[in-house]
């Protein structure tokens, strides 16, 4: 009976042990990825908030960031095709063919640049993904400077093209 | 399955009958108005002159130059325009890393080009191989076989986007008038289910065809395939089986399971067994790993490696064969000897580019090593300084001859690839000989096949281009074009101008707007009557500090189109012009491709060209001189080209 406590002490240091060592090779060492990735875009600070608004970042490795970023594309790219819907019913003609010229540019944004660059990051072929963010980047720059600065879709394509060149950067690490 | 059966592939080469289309006849003209149809070989002379100063944009201090007219109009005017300044976009100072990113202000006047079905449609090329819709990259596995050259390629059956990636198949007789075969492989085993990537073909002496391919399993690892034809007697190998014991090599330990893709042909060894040789990398080192096998089903690791060569990133598509240093032909890829020097070709990850190195092969220690280490692999000679990526040779036993092809990518937005339909294009084969002259680089040169698609014959002799000058040459409608250029600077202006440091760079030089005293010089193409849009293909030569010439050939992209969403790179090369030579170029104009040679081959420019305005029968072509010294005399052939109508043939099996 006298041989249980002093076993039971034991197991309960070496198990404390493991767990505080596991955790600490875990933490301090992902969150250094997110913010020695991050440091080598173009945007640190928005690169930040993305990746660490993500559950998945902290254990990811840079294709994972890559992934994770290329998530938030997708969704800036139907927030802005959201937003085009909404303002084409009641925008002046002038604006209206050039809100249509923006939702074509969204559209491949969500059908040929996002698929490509997933599966090319998923696949190990890195340089589709680069080349779909670029793209992305550069269809929403299209779409913003086709209104001739009076914009009603300024804060989406900023963010598109803001989150696309992030995305860009992460995956050249990768090449 | 109904078996497409050739069985007269003992009956000589005819052509597949061609639909009759405007271009059946060889004496057909286009006819403009008042010009009237001439007996081939001398049709139409310089109609126009037309002196323009010829001003541009220069630098960053924004100066905007009227050009005006001047008199000596012989029949046309071209009317006085203000040149526009217009963004550089990609061309100056962004490293040749970035990969078509534009820049912000890449738009001036804020206007969204609007793309039409009309001018989309016109981009789709008459006589470059590609197929009916989609998606296309790397080609695969080209070789010669029972009188039939077969081409696969990189394919997404479901959209103008990489992804899905399928072997597509297409035969021809003569590499340029294709027919469309089903699909070779699909992804449809564990082994490749992720991709069906990239691979080479291997003839082996008793006639069997090994296809070694890349797989990405279900586990996304890159992993190396056989693959062969299920009938040799089918000259048009419709079919093929995959060996049931895939993989046949999968990622040695210390490479990383996705850096290991695009198996070479295969040579033999002095010891009878095969070699190939896979691309990687460690770090950020670029290495080629070789195998030796004796069946292709089992393969032995090659202690060392071919080449290693640091900071060129990942190598894909290696390529290493051997070039004849005597003689104008191609080799077998196993062929050894004396006068024999070997090329080793990679594409870079990193940049986007196929580079090249001569060198010489010790089979026993397993080396490559190049001539010139100042020119290495992947630092040094590229194939074609212009878009044109994951290249691949074979050896044509029929014509004895070293064959490339290449992967000619597009340069708009994927905006327009959805709505058009389709994306990429592969360049016309070249043939690939030694440089006999300079000793070290290679000649390029469209087979000759190409040359017969070339109908009417437009001849230009000794025209002079004074300083400043834009030259319109009445040849009609200039979207397929096959051009030969010689120039000549005058020996006087070379004389009394004065030496310089100068160092031109193409890609920085802010393209042929910016004058030098002995260039740009050359033509513009895909350009329309008022140059709204034009493409200058040019000569820059530089009197060096010791009096010798160094001339630099180029491709101007900078004010190709109105198109803001298109890239404008200027993109080009020194090229070596020995004692003697005069400066000589060709141009093969095909809608939105233009290819074109310096030197009989040894600078070679890939463009792709979305105009807006300068297509259908606005597109032009223009001899231009916008040195401020010399005078050069031009003498051209201008070659309009017939289609080869390979999307007019398509062989479609029932299952």
């Amino acid at each position: 009976m006298t041989m249980l406590k002093p076993l039971a002490f034991l197991i309960l240091i070496v198990c404390t042990t493991f767990v505080v060592t596991e955790c600490r090779t875990i933490q301090p060492n992902d969150a250094n990825l997110i913010q020695q990735t991050c440091k080598k875009t173009p945007n640190y600070a928005l690169c930040i908030q993305y990746l660490n608004s993500d559950p998945k970042a902290p254990s990811a490795d840079v294709t994972g960031l890559a992934l994770i970023m290329v998530n938030v594309m997708k969704n800036k790219a139907n927030i802005a095709i959201n937003k085009i819907h909404q303002l084409i019913g009641k925008s002046p003609p002038d604006q209206k063919a050039t809100l249509n010229s923006c939702a074509s540019k969204y559209n491949a944004i969500v059908v040929a640049d996002i698929p490509s660059a997933i599966e090319a990051l998923q696949k190990g072929n890195p340089k589709f993904a680069e080349q779909g963010a670029n793209d992305a980047a550069n269809e929403a720059n299209s779409c913003e400077n086709g209104f001739s600065g009076k914009s009603p879709l300024t804060a989406e394509n900023n963010a598109m093209h803001d989150v696309s060149v992030i995305t860009s950067a992460i995956v050249r690490l990768l090449l | 399955m109904d078996r497409t059966n050739n069985s007269n592939h003992d009956v000589p080469f005819t052509y597949v009958s061609l639909p009759i289309g405007p271009h059946e006849d060889e004496a057909l003209v286009e006819s403009r108005g008042k010009w009237k149809a001439r007996p081939v070989v001398f049709c139409g002379l310089l109609v126009l002159v037309s002196l323009v100063a010829f001003n541009g944009y220069k630098g960053s201090n924004g100066n905007i130059t009227t050009l005006t007219s001047n008199e000596d109009l012989k029949q046309k005017t071209i009317h006085s325009h203000k040149w526009k300044p217009v963004s550089r976009g990609v061309s100056a100072g962004v490293s040749e890393k970035s990969n078509r990113l534009f820049t912000k202000s890449n738009n001036i006047g804020g206007m969204l080009f609007p793309w039409n079905n009309t001018m989309l449609a016109w981009q789709r090329t008459a006589f470059h191989f590609q197929p009916e819709e989609n998606w296309m990259n790397d080609p695969n596995g080209p070789l010669y076989y029972k009188g039939w050259y077969h081409f696969f390629y990189q394919y997404n059956p479901n959209g103008a986007f990489w992804g899905d990636i399928v072997w597509g198949h297409a035969v021809s007789r003569d590499l340029i008038h294709w027919i469309h075969l089903p699909l070779a492989m699909v992804a449809d085993e564990w082994y490749d289910q992720n991709g069906v990537w990239t691979g080479s073909a291997t003839i082996l002496p008793n006639g069997d065809i090994i296809m070694l391919y890349t797989g990405a399993t279900d586990a996304l690892v890159q992993v190396q395939n056989l693959a062969y034809p299920a009938d040799l007697s089918d000259p048009l190998l419709i079919d093929w089986i995959k060996y049931p014991k895939n993989p046949v090599l999968v990622p040695p330990p210390e490479i990383e399971v996705y850096d290991f893709r695009d198996p070479t042909t295969a040579w033999l060894t002095s010891q009878g067994k095969w070699r190939i040789s896979i691309g990687s990398k460690m770090n950020k080192t670029g290495i080629a790993l070789v195998y030796d096998t004796k069946d292709f089903k089992t393969f032995e690791r090659i202690e060392g490696i071919l080449r290693a060569v640091p900071k060129t990133g990942m190598w894909e598509c290696v390529d290493f064969f051997p070039v004849s240093t005597k003689l104008d032909i191609g080799l077998d890829t196993s062929a050894r000897g004396d006068d024999v020097k070997y090329v080793m070709k990679v594409s870079l990850d990193d940049d986007r580019h196929d580079y090249y190195a001569l060198g010489t092969y010790d089979e026993n220690g397993v080396d490559f090593v190049p001539d010139d280490t100042n020119k290495d692999v992947g630092t040094g000679l590229r194939y074609d300084y212009g878009v044109f990526y994951a290249s691949k040779t074979f050896y044509d036993q029929s014509k004895e001859r070293r064959v490339l092809w290449s992967w000619i990518g597009e340069s708009d937005s994927e905006d327009a690839d959805v709505a058009k339909g389709w994306a990429s294009l592969m360049g016309i084969p070249r043939t690939i000989v030694f440089d006999k002259k300079t000793g070290s680089n290679l000649l390029q040169w469209p087979v000759e096949e190409v040359e017969r698609l070339r109908m009417k014959r437009c001849k230009f002799h000794n025209e002079k281009v004074m300083p400043g000058s834009v030259v319109l040459l009445n040849i009609g409608s200039a979207s397929q074009l096959d051009i030969e250029a010689e120039f000549n600077i005058d020996k006087k202006d070379i004389e009394k101008i004065k030496q310089t440091n100068e160092e031109y760079n193409c890609e920085t030089s802010g393209g042929a707007a910016n004058r030098g005293a002995l260039g740009p010089f050359g033509l513009l193409v895909l350009a329309d009557e008022g140059l709204s849009e034009y493409t200058p293909i040019y000569f820059y030569v530089v009197k060096g500090s010791n009096g010798n010439l160094k001339t630099s050939f180029c491709s101007d992209q900078s004010r190709s189109s109105l198109a803001t969403d298109v890239d404008k790179s200027i993109f080009g090369s020194t090229v070596p012009v020995l004692e003697g030579e005069k400066l000589s170029l060709r141009i093969l104009v095909d809608h939105s491709i233009v290819e074109s040679f310096a030197q009989g081959g040894r600078t070679c420019v890939t463009s792709r060209v979305y105009p807006t305005t300068a297509i259908y029968e606005n597109a032009q072509l223009f001899l231009f001189n916008n040195a401020t010294e010399a005078t050069v005399t031009a003498s051209l052939n201008v070659w309009h080209m017939n289609s080869a109508f390979i999307n007019d043939k398509q062989v479609k099996l029932k299952s």
